[in-house]
Order: C-alpha cells, then sequence, then structure tokens
C-alpha cells in the first residue's frame, strides 16, 4: 500500500480538489454568483461554475414556514351546494314535477318524485352527474365514480358524493390551491418562496426573509370569491341574506342571480378615490365580464349593486350611470393596508376551499444571524480543540488527521451546495458533531498500527496492517451509523432533516478521506522520511 | 514530543466482572426511569402537545417579566409560562394548546402580536396545531422504531445474531437513560430531541460495533480462550480508541454547548449526556450480555471463515 501509483494519486487530489472547491461559492454573494454564470462562455458546463450555493434554512435567514390544510367539511359543502344546483338545472330542463324541495344531508342531496314516468324520465340525467375517478392506466378507471345515485320504490332519490369524490376533488383543489398562493405570494414581492403539496390535503408555504408574517397569514387565509350580485328586495325569492361590511355586519338581502364572477376579472389596483380620498380598488374585467357588467348597470340603472367577496357584502353602491366600459370601482370602509390586500387577493384569484393553518414556524432575521454567529463560533472551536487534541495525541499523524478532518468539512460542504441542500441549525450541529465523530476512523486506523506494531511487526506491515484490519471496523461502524441517519431523514422534517442531511454526507465523505486521504499523506511521509518507527 | 497518551499499553481491566456493578445500576436508574415517566412524565415542547410559543427581545431596555406575564394572562388563553432565557433581554411565552380546533391557536399570536409588538421584537413565532402534533409525535416513535430493526437486520446478516441482540440491548438501555435524562432535568422534549436521541442511536451502535468487531475477530483467533476473558481482552485492546474518539467528540459537544446559541444548546446537552452513556454501555452494559448468550454456537462455517480470513490478510 505504500507504493503509490502517480495515475491513482492525481485522480484523488482531483476529486478532492473539485470536492472542495464545490463549497468555494458559499463565500460570493448571490449577485456575485449571478454574475459569474452570466460572464461564462456558452461552452463550459454549468456544474463546473461556482454558482451552486447551499440555500439556508429559514431559522437561518429567517421567515416563515405555514402548513395549511384544506377544510375537508367546507368542500364537502360545497361541493353538496353545486350538486343541488346541478339537480334543481336537470329538474327545470326536464320539466319535473317535485314532491317538497331538495332536501340537503350531511352527503348529498335527496328529493322525492311521486311520478314513475318523471323518475324514469329524470333518473338518466341525473346518472350523467357522476364522474368516473381515477387515471385511465393500464388498469382502466379504477371504477369510482364521484356520485352514488340511489332509487327507492316509494319515490325516494338520493345523491351522495362518495368518498373517492370527496378525495378527488381535494386533490385537485390543492393543485389550485399551490397556484393561487404562488401568485398571491409572489405579490408580496419577496425572494424565492418555496410552496409545495404535503400528503394529500396539505400546502406547505415557506417564504424566507419576510418582515410581516401577519400579512401572509392574511392573504393565504382568504378565499377570495368575488362576485357582483343585485341586492334584491326584502321579500324576493331566490334570496341570500348576507353580513354587510357598510352597516356594520347586519346581513342584507343579496339576489342568488351571480352577474360576473372574480375569474372574468383581470386587474385590480389599489388607489385612492379623487373626491372623498378615500383608499379605494380599482377594477377591470375582460370582455365577457364588461359586456354582462355593462348590460346589467344599464338594466338596473339606480338601483344597488353588491360586491360580495367570500359571502360578505364589502359595498353596495348605487348604480348612477352604465359601466359599460369594463372598468369600475369598489369603495367601502378601506383603510391603504386594506386595500392593498383586497387587490392583492383579487388578482390572484380564488382558492377553490377555505385552508386552514395547522402549523406555523417564524423566525425573525434577527435571531438567524446570531445563530449563524454563533454556529460559526462553534464550528471554529470545535474544529481547533479536536486538531489540538489529534496533535497532541500522534504527533505528525495528528496533523495528517486534522488534513483529512480539514478536507472533510469542505467536502460536506461543497456536496451540500452541488445538491443545493439546506443549511440549518440542526446542520450546523451536525458538522460540529461530525468534527468530533470523523477522526475515529483515523484513531482506529493509528490504534491499529499501534496494537501492531507493539506486537513486533516492522513498520511497514504495522502501517499497511492498520489500514487493511481498521477498514472492516470503519465500514461496520458507519454503516450501522448511516442506517439511524437514514431512519432520521426519512422520517424527519424540516430542521431535523437538514441535520440527517448533514449527517449522512458526513458519514459517507469520512469514509473517503480517512482511509484514501490519509493513507496517501502517509505513503508519501514514508517515502520521504524513510522512518524506522511509528512517530507516537 | 512526549505525546499525550490517556490509556496505557496492555490494560487488563476485568471489564466483564464489573457487570456485577453495572446491572443493578443500570436497572436501578431504569426503574428510576420508569417511575418519572409515570409520575413527573416528558416536558413535552409545542411541537408534540400542540400550542404557541413566542420569543420576543426588549427593543430596549430590561424585559418587564412580571408586567409581560401578567398581560399575557389577562388574554384568557390560560395560564402563560414567560421565562427569561439567554441573555440581551430575550424571553419566552408559551401558551397551551387552545380549545376549538385549528384556528383557534391563530388568535393566540395575533393577540399577542399586536400587544407587545410595540416595545418588542419578535425572534420567533411557532404555533403547532392540534392534528399536527399528533403526527409528529407518530414519526417520531416510527423514527426510532425503524432505525433499530433496520441496524438489527443489517448486524444480523454482517455478525451473528447474538452479537446483534447484544448491540441493541445496549442501544435500548442508552435511549432509556437518555429518556431518564430527559425526565430528571425535564429540558424540553421536542423534534430536535428525537433527532438527538437517533443520533444517540447511531453513536450507541458505533461504540458497539467497534468492541463487537473485535470480539468476532478474537473468536475466530483464540477458538479456546474462554468467553469473559475474550470479551475483557476485546474491550481492553480498543480501550485507547474508545477513550480518544470519545475525548475528541465531547470536545466537539462542549464547544457546541457554550458556543452554539441557546437554540441548539439543548441539544447538544443530550448529546454530551449521551456520550458518555454509550461509552459507558458498550463496555459494561453490551459486552457483558454477550455472556448469556452462546456466542459461539453462531460461528460462520468453515468455507465462509476462510474466505473472511483471505480478504484480512
Amino acid at each position: 500500500m505504500l507504493r503509490l501509483q502517480a495515475r491513482k494519486v492525481i485522480l484523488v487530489l482531483l476529486v478532492l480538489v473539485f470536492g472542495c472547491g464545490l463549497a468555494v461559492p458559499n463565500l460570493f454573494s448571490p449577485e456575485t454568483r449571478k454574475a459569474i454564470e452570466q460572464g461564462a462562455p456558452a461552452w463550459i458546463p454549468r456544474f463546473l461554475l461556482p454558482i451552486h450555493a447551499m440555500t439556508l434554512g429559514l431559522d437561518l435567514q429567517g421567515g416563515s414556514h405555514v402548513l395549511l390544510e384544506i377544510d375537508r367539511a367546507d368542500l364537502i359543502r360545497s361541493q353538496v351546494t353545486q350538486l343541488r344546483d346541478d339537480v334543481r338545472r336537470i329538474l327545470r330542463e326536464e320539466r319535473v314535477g317535485l314532491q317538497g324541495g331538495i332536501g340537503m344531508t350531511p352527503r348529498g342531496v335527496q328529493l322525492r318524485v311521486p311520478e314513475a314516468a318523471d323518475r324514469a324520465k329524470l333518473m338518466p340525467k341525473l346518472r350523467e352527474l357522476a364522474q368516473p375517478i381515477g387515471t385511465f392506466g393500464a388498469f382502466g378507471p379504477s371504477g369510482n365514480q364521484s356520485i352514488e345515485v340511489n332509487e327507492n320504490p316509494d319515490g325516494l332519490i338520493q345523491l351522495n358524493v362518495t368518498e373517492a369524490g370527496v378525495n378527488e376533488r381535494i386533490r385537485r383543489a390543492v393543485e389550485q390551491a399551490i397556484e393561487v398562493i404562488r401568485r398571491r405570494v409572489d405579490q408580496i414581492g419577496t425572494t424565492e418562496p418555496n410552496i409545495q403539496r404535503q400528503g394529500l390535503d396539505r400546502v406547505l408555504v415557506q417564504v424566507p426573509g419576510l418582515q410581516d408574517p401577519q400579512q401572509l397569514k392574511r392573504i393565504l387565509g382568504e378565499t377570495a370569491k368575488l362576485q357582483f350580485r343585485m341586492v334584491a328586495d326584502q321579500n324576493a325569492t331566490d334570496v341570500d341574506m348576507l353580513p354587510s361590511q357598510d352597516q356594520g355586519g347586519q346581513p342584507i338581502p343579496i339576489s342568488r342571480q351571480v352577474i360576473v364572477e372574480g375569474e372574468d376579472l383581470i386587474d385590480a389596483q389599489p388607489a385612492f378615490d379623487q373626491r372623498t380620498s378615500q383608499p379605494i380598488v380599482n377594477f377591470r374585467f375582460n370582455i365577457r365580464g364588461a359586456q354582462r357588467f355593462g348590460q346589467a348597470t344599464t338594466e338596473n340603472l339606480g338601483r344597488q349593486l353588491a360586491i360580495v367577496l367570500d359571502n360578505k357584502v364589502i359595498s353596495a353602491p348605487v348604480i348612477q350611470s352604465p359601466i359599460t366600459g369594463g372598468s369600475g370601482q369598489i369603495s367601502g370602509n378601506f383603510t391603504v393596508q386594506s386595500v392593498n390586500d383586497l387587490a392583492i387577493l383579487l388578482r390572484a384569484g380564488a382558492l377553490p376551499a377555505k385552508m386552514t393553518i395547522v402549523e406555523e414556524r417564524t423566525v425573525g432575521p434577527g435571531l438567524g444571524q446570531d445563530s449563524i454567529q454563533a454556529g460559526k463560533m462553534a464550528t471554529i472551536i470545535a474544529t481547533v480543540l479536536v486538531i489540538l487534541y489529534m496533535i497532541g495525541n500522534y504527533g505528525l499523524f495528528g496533523i495528517i488527521a486534522s488534513i483529512a478532518l480539514l478536507v472533510h468539512v469542505c467536502l460536506i460542504l461543497g456536496l451540500m451546495s452541488l445538491l443545493g441542500a439546506t443549511m440549518t441549525l440542526p446542520g450546523i450541529a451536525g458538522i460540529v458533531l461530525t468534527i468530533g465523530t470523523a477522526v475515529d476512523s483515523n484513531v482506529l486506523i493509528y490504534e491499529r498500527m499501534r496494537e501492531e506494531s507493539r506486537m513486533g511487526r516492522s513498520l511497514v506491515s504495522a502501517l499497511e496492517a492498520g489500514f487493511q484490519r481498521a477498514f472492516a471496523t470503519i465500514i461496520d461502524s458507519n454503516v450501522t451509523m448511516l442506517i439511524a441517519a437514514v431512519a432520521l431523514f426519512t422520517l424527519g422534517s424540516g430542521p431535523v432533516r437538514g441535520f440527517a442531511v448533514v449527517f449522512i454526507l458526513g458519514i459517507l465523505t469520512t469514509v473517503i478521506t480517512a482511509v484514501t486521504l490519509t493513507r496517501m499523506l502517509i505513503a508519501l511521509w514514508y517515502r520521504w522520511a524513510r522512518p524506522k518507527a511509528l512517530p507516537f | 514530543m512526549r505525546l499525550l497518551r490517556i490509556v496505557p499499553d496492555n490494560t487488563r481491566f476485568r471489564i466483564v466482572h464489573w457487570r456485577r456493578l453495572a446491572y443493578p445500576f443500570s436497572a436501578a436508574y431504569s426503574v428510576l426511569v420508569l417511575v418519572l415517566f409515570l409520575t413527573v412524565g416528558l416536558n413535552f415542547g409545542i411541537d408534540f402537545r400542540g400550542g404557541t410559543l413566542l420569543e420576543m427581545q426588549a427593543k430596549s431596555g430590561k424585559p418587564d417579566i412580571a408586567q409581560v406575564r401578567q398581560t399575557a394572562n389577562s388574554f384568557g388563553f390560560g395560564e402563560v409560562e414567560v421565562q427569561e432565557f439567554g441573555s440581551a433581554g430575550e424571553l419566552s411565552m408559551r401558551f397551551a394548546l387552545q380549545p376549538g380546533g385549528e384556528i383557534a391557536q391563530q388568535g393566540v399570536v395575533t393577540k399577542a402580536r399586536a400587544t407587545f409588538s410595540e416595545a418588542y421584537e419578535f425572534r420567533r413565532v411557532e404555533t403547532v396545531g392540534p392534528r399536527v402534533s399528533g403526527e409528529l409525535v407518530q414519526a417520531g416513535t416510527l423514527g426510532v422504531v425503524l432505525a433499530i430493526i433496520g441496524v438489527l437486520v443489517y448486524l444480523w446478516f454482517r455478525f451473528e445474531m447474538q452479537l446483534a441482540i447484544g448491540a441493541i440491548v445496549g442501544t435500548m438501555h442508552d435511549i432509556v437513560l437518555t429518556l431518564g435524562f430527559f425526565l430528571i432535568t425535564q429540558l424540553e422534549f421536542n423534534l430536535t430531541s428525537i433527532a438527538a436521541i437517533l443520533t444517540i442511536v447511531g453513536y450507541s451502535l458505533n461504540e458497539t460495533v467497534v468492541v463487537f468487531d473485535r470480539t468476532r475477530e478474537l473468536l475466530r483467533r483464540y477458538k479456546t480462550m474462554p468467553i469473559p476473558e475474550l470479551l475483557d481482552l476485546s474491550v481492553n485492546t480498543t480501550l485507547s480508541r474508545t477513550a480518544i474518539t470519545s475525548t475528541t467528540t465531547v470536545l466537539a459537544l462542549v464547544a457546541l454547548v457554550f458556543f452554539g446559541g441557546t437554540a441548539i444548546e439543548g441539544f447538544a446537552l443530550v448529546m454530551l449526556f449521551g456520550v458518555v452513556v454509550c461509552t459507558y454501555s458498550a463496555m459494561f452494559v453490551s459486552t457483558p450480555v454477550l455472556l448469556y448468550l452462546d456466542v459461539r454456537a453462531g460461528r460462520l462455517d468453515q468455507s465462509e471463515e476462510l474466505a473472511e480470513a483471505k480478504a484480512r490478510v
């Protein structure tokens, strides 16, 4: 083993230099890295450029981590309401009379149709409401239907949403919610938010460097379902009583017929009313919305138009003149902050269902800075202590172990940068812990050398035996640690995962540095010094 | 240069013999842990209990703890724990899980922010709802169990079943003692604690595996040596390595305790305790367990042994 092949030495050095080089970009600012990426000629592969740096976790740079969950009950309610409206439409189209009205149950609707002939006419239409669920893969559709239709001989018809139907709806709702949330968060104007699905019904939102997490939560919490509807007479039919913001929460009657919905809105901006200098929101419709809005305002001159957001009447101005240009304004009891939020919500579209915050973790930027400082301090002190101790124990070989240790830490940082892994506070703890345990492989090798040498072996054979015999132990002890670390990674979340990543990388690189690099350095030393005995 | 030498050469400690002291000690400690677990219980943090944690720093001067406590208690969110910690006027407030599901927790944050944001800077805000905390408990427990099973399987393949059992007994012992540390100090038990425990599992196995690796080697070399003597030899020949590695790890952890900041202090303290316990248990608990298991019975068959011997030379 003490013979060195030039090829091998060069290869190992290249790997180590490249690996450590990967850590260098962390010294640059994001702007510098951007400039390097743009300034480099196109023929250089991207991975060779010093542009990949570690991401700092929210606990180090400050920011908010919010876990939202779709409100299942709310989603089922809206699904049942939609089902009722569909059934009502079919009844009207087919001109079928009912005995009593359409009853709502927790999971669906029921209606009584006494005439068998009517039922025969109605049933196929009702069954069309059900949609098959599941992917059309190699096994065909899964056979589940979104709605279950039952017909009793006594004329009772029941339509229920199925479990699979609800789940499918939740899946789609989460997808849509992610899009909406992304647009809303982008409006706040922070850098690189991370928005992803978690499990079936949750969305994780991570926004780094946010100064006011309350604003984020306000914006996430609203569903922002915007509708323009007419204020109705007190005794008109098809009326919802909705609370009005103008009149301090007093419910006022609003016609169920929707004139224009939020999806026809193409822009909304906060502004000030020039006459009253009150904060208002200016909005603009697309062609379809403008047409309907124009028609409705022409036909209903002098009546009140209600602007309904999430089933609350924001404002109900009297229509003074037809608004045909497709743009208008919402006024009401607003503050500057609330018109801002309202404009963002309107621009970003509606959430498909109510979402609840089930977990929130916010770290102020000041605390993050302090944590980085403390982490750096602890890492430096731990490294110095371990290096002094190793040199105290092994002299020259301690210096070799220390070189391996420093390269080892650089490799962890380099690999993390290459993978774009996130460095967290527990991750820093992981590095410090790795500094303590990384020398274990060296210690195993050195102690074995000493033992073999004491048993009377020549220096060369003691050195060789040290490496060969310790190798199996190093592998066994590191694999067992690796298993525990992988368990940590699989089941951990957030910062704990950050710790597991560092720990796993640390275990992998320790084998390379402690065995390969140490062996090479010791071989070099042997060739150069021609020693007669171990230096410790 | 005179070099450090913690452990002299050729030690002949009767490690296995000392189980007569170690076993009653570990057993008594374990009983204490069980009693404390049933009476006092772990001091669960909001990760597992649900609730709200706020860390604030006074914008100027010293924070008035008594006044903050009084104001927070008057919110009507139940008894509020207010504590000073770290330095530079930092304090933490802990609200219990509010009845009324996930949404109810948000009211606490909103109220506290509105009340205190003038005089204090909010350094950390954490809110965990009841469902999430339940899931975190499950995931944490599952993690520890899976790690142990995974290691058991690996050791069973690489070593013999007897050695795998010895290692697992040692690891369980270390987990129990570490839980005891949480129970006695009433240090907060949270997600980071699970990370600490899993790391201790890894470290404990690491310590045991190094000794057992030597045991396996000696079993092959000295076919007739009595088992107690052989186990003593295993520990003694690896003793100086154990001492040096434990010391470096302790040095690194001490640096974390003193310089890592308040957020990491708990983790580092637990690990420090764990490293000491792991070193103790590898020598005095898991190795003597092998006395009661017939380690010679499960030897590799002849051909495998030959191949192994070849590979090692």
